[in-house]
């Protein structure tokens, strides 16, 4: 996933900084140094950097902070809230014009992914019953048309074309008048990739521009762009008035620094996220969840929004009362785990997982899917009576149990030694809790994480 | 004899038309990254932690990795410290010299070519960097120096990819070989081996869709693709050129080292060079992973694509130092 580096670097430095009681400037510094080369090292922009680290540190050297309880906690959530801001805040939505058609125009460089992000937006747009009109303005680079074209109609969708020797901007134009007439509601002109240095390229984008006074003009960056997203963005920007952002190619193993450059100097929102070459929609970009997930705080925002989908919310609170009055049997157990295999693969689960991420990297962190069924397996072979009271299990009984699972005894003790810890643990936990604990929809969350941290495996 | 002399006078050796276009192509290189070098070092006389700090800043701006350029500051703090040197205008030569040592490294540059009958290039690389242009411009270069070349349509993925590679197969007047989009391109890879050494083909270029590194399915499919190509032909194929685009960042790193893995990368093609303000990656693929840049493509001309030349990029790029300091040399003298 996209950003995971610059998440592993970040969560070392905070960790140096979680431990200790006092923060003082020199720890600050020394922070702000080590987030200084993990955003380099993301291809976030120099002088990006250098403002952000500026204000994170000006905020975070203060009084207040100093006297706060934890002023490691304190820094990360000022670095957080700038990464955030940075990112450009909350998502945002395709603008609509008032008079249809809407018209969308994409520039960027070339190999961008301009035609493919095109097929995908088009592709988004039918999917929320819109009538899409795809206009081909891309005359130069052979076969572009032919791509738009293939594009089209595997997605459904009307591609507007006047072969490759017709000038963009008259292609520009009569498509326009083609979606008036044929009542297309969006009309996506796919032009060119240039560099933003040609100026003779440049100067006919403007033209496309003045003939189809477009809604949106989206600029398409390849999330692998280095330094130079900031060049790029600033002089499309200055030509052109960009009012939003594609970043192209987010699942590479791209820290995607370039996100935040170009978010920063032109102040434009980065639109949509586009993964891979096969057409499927456009996806919403989510700043808030990326700067989290960069700073190693988890992705759960995306993880409360599954659990909220798979996880039954009356069963999710029957199993917080047991747990909190310690009642929790075997085959509650048996039945949390199932509801949390229901979210997905468990290493996927772990990444979004703050600190999880880290803890990965240790060779002997990895979650092994096969060891889940045999605790299963294990729990699958006691009878009624030994899951709703595990006290009775004796050694004969532990010595059948691992016969029916194929396991050993010892594993069999094991599960059973880590399931009364847990236990115990659960009531400490109750009872420092009290009976009510967090409201809302952060219950079944907790009675998920409050396991997931004790698996017995 | 100076660094710059000798520097000089290999390169004057060397045609002038393509000195030319490699300064043509770098200016914005040479602009966004010597001048600032330069303007760094006329306003700081002195050389103290703000002034490491900006040059550190200028070297990461253009994209020269940020370990390179750490390793690099390192060095020069500590030559600054053996050589008791003072004044920043000093610094520049051995900076210079520093830059260059790290581009040049072993390997050669040149296209290994087969000693006998065909020679196979395949080129790899992630999507939207160029490969299809690359090898459009790279047959007609082929063509021009009389050779017959054929070209093989491996991306039957992107659509329109096949159309594209056809279209370049027209203007240089070379057959290509494809099957439908959707098919094994490994098949295709077959199909194009065969057919070349029916017709006695001196050189084959093959196609292949982009990829991102992390993918590893379609990097197996690679990996495959290279395998049938190496059964057909031992020897082959004779280069694994990556396509990188010179705008990507810190990625590119990740891109060798993978696309390497698979497919045995044995040089790079570096394309749109002449639009970026950049090329420092060059400096980090160089350093850290020791691959040499074989092409670089400085336009959108067909002639454009050009042998990468280590002095003459250096020369282009520090054409405004090398003047500077011959004419210090001349007032010396």
């Amino acid at each position: 996933m996209a950003f995971e580096g610059l998440t592993n670097r970040l969560q070392n430095v905070f960790g140096k900084l979680r431990g200790k009681g006092k923060v003082s400037e020199d720890d600050v510094n020394e922070a702000m140094r080590e987030v200084r080369l993990a955003l380099l090292e993301a291809d976030v922009n120099f002088k990006v950097v250098k403002d952000f680290i500026a204000k994170v540190k000006e905020r975070a050297i203060g009084q207040e902070t100093m006297k706060s309880f934890t002023p490691g906690m304190v820094i990360i959530d000022i670095v957080n809230k700038e990464l955030t801001e940075l990112m450009g805040g909350t998502q945002s939505k395709l603008a609509k014009s008032n008079k249809p058609p809407t018209v969308i125009l994409m520039a960027g460089l070339q190999g961008a992914g301009k035609t493919t992000s095109s097929g995908k937006l088009a592709k988004m747009l039918l999917k929320d019953n819109h009538r899409p009109l795809l206009v081909a303005c891309d005359i130069y680079r052979p076969a572009a048309i032919k791509q738009l074209q293939v594009l089209g109609e595997q997605i459904g969708a009307p591609v507007f074309t006047l072969g490759d020797q017709t000038s963009p901007v008259d292609i520009a134009r009569s498509g326009l008048q083609h979606a008036k007439e044929n009542g297309n509601d969006y009309v996506i002109i796919d032009t060119a990739g240039r560099l933003h240095i040609d100026e003779a390229l440049m100067e006919e984008l403007r033209q496309i521009h003045d003939v189809a006074k477009p809604d949106e003009v989206l600029l398409v960056v390849d999330a692998m762009t280095g330094q130079e997203a900031v060049n790029v963005a600033e002089s499309f920007h200055g030509q052109l008035e960009l009012t939003g952002v594609v970043l192209t190619k987010l699942d590479g193993d791209t820290r995607g620094g370039a996100a935040l450059s170009v978010k920063a100097v032109t102040g434009c929102p980065i639109k949509f996220a586009a993964t891979g070459e096969k057409i499927e929609p456009l996806e919403p970009f989510h700043p808030e969840r990326m700067a989290s997930r960069i700073l190693g705080m988890g992705d759960m925002l995306s993880l409360i929004e599954k659990a909220q989908s798979s996880i039954d919310a009356d069963k999710a609170a029957e199993m917080e009362r047991k747990m909190r009055t310690a009642e929790f049997t075997f085959e509650d157990f048996l039945e949390q785990m199932e509801q949390v295999r229901k979210l997905g693969p468990i290493d996927q689960l772990m990444d979004m997982l703050p600190g999880m991420g880290k803890m990965k990297d240790m060779k002997n962190m990895k979650v092994d899917e096969k060891q889940i069924t045999r605790v299963e397996a294990i729990v699958k072979s006691m009878t009624k009576d030994e899951k709703r009271k595990p006290e009775i299990l004796n050694h004969s009984r532990r010595k059948r149990i691992a016969t029916g699972s194929g396991t050993s005894v010892a594993e069999v003790n094991r599960l059973i030694k880590q399931f009364d810890d847990m236990r115990k643990m659960m009531k400490q936990f109750s009872s420092m809790m009290g009976p009510k604990g967090p409201k809302g929809g952060m219950k079944g969350l907790k009675g998920m994480l409050g396991k997931g941290m004790k698996f017995p495996f | 004899m100076s660094f710059f002399k000798k520097l000089k006078e290999s390169i004057s050796q060397k045609t002038e038309a393509v000195t030319n276009k490699f300064k043509e192509g770098l200016t914005k290189t040479r602009t966004a990254f010597v001048e600032k070098v330069e303007e760094l070092i006329t306003r700081r006389k002195k050389i103290d932690e703000a002034f490491f700090e900006e040059l550190e800043e200028i070297l990461i701006g253009a994209d020269v990795g940020v370990n390179t350029v750490m390793n690099l500051i390192d060095e020069l703090r500590a030559e600054v410290k053996k050589r008791k040197i003072e004044s920043a205008a000093e610094l520049q030569p051995i900076l210079s010299e520093k830059l260059v040592g790290l581009l040049k490294g072993e390997g050669d540059k040149q296209l290994r070519m087969a000693d006998s009958g065909m020679t196979v290039i395949l080129f790899v690389g992630v999507n939207g960097v160029g490969k299809t242009t690359t090898i459009g411009k790279l047959a007609h270069k082929f063509k021009s120096e009389g050779k017959k070349v054929m070209l093989a349509a491996g991306d039957t993925f992107r659509a329109g990819a096949v159309e594209q590679l056809e279209v370049w197969g027209q203007r240089v007047g070379v057959e290509v070989i494809k099957q439908g989009t959707g098919a094994d391109p490994a098949a295709v890879m077959f199909d194009a081996v065969q057919a070349a050494k029916q017709r006695n083909v001196d050189v084959l270029l093959c196609d292949t869709a982009g990829r991102l590194q992390n993918k590893a399915n379609l990097m197996e499919e690679l990996n495959k693709i290279f395998r049938v190509i190496q059964r057909e032909v031992p020897s082959a194929p004779h280069e694994v050129l990556l396509v990188l685009d010179a705008t990507t960042g810190q990625n590119a790193l990740s891109q060798a080292k993978l696309f390497g893995e698979k497919s045995g990368v044995t040089g790079l093609v570096l394309t749109k060079l002449d639009g970026t303000a950049k090329g420092g990656i060059v400096i980090a693929i160089r350093n850290e992973l020791n691959l040499p840049v074989k092409f670089v493509g400085l336009g959108e001309k067909m002639d454009d694509l050009q042998e990468f030349d280590s002095e003459q990029f250096v020369h282009a790029l520090f054409a405004g130092l090398i003047q500077s300091s011959e004419e210090s040399e001349a007032a010396e003298e």
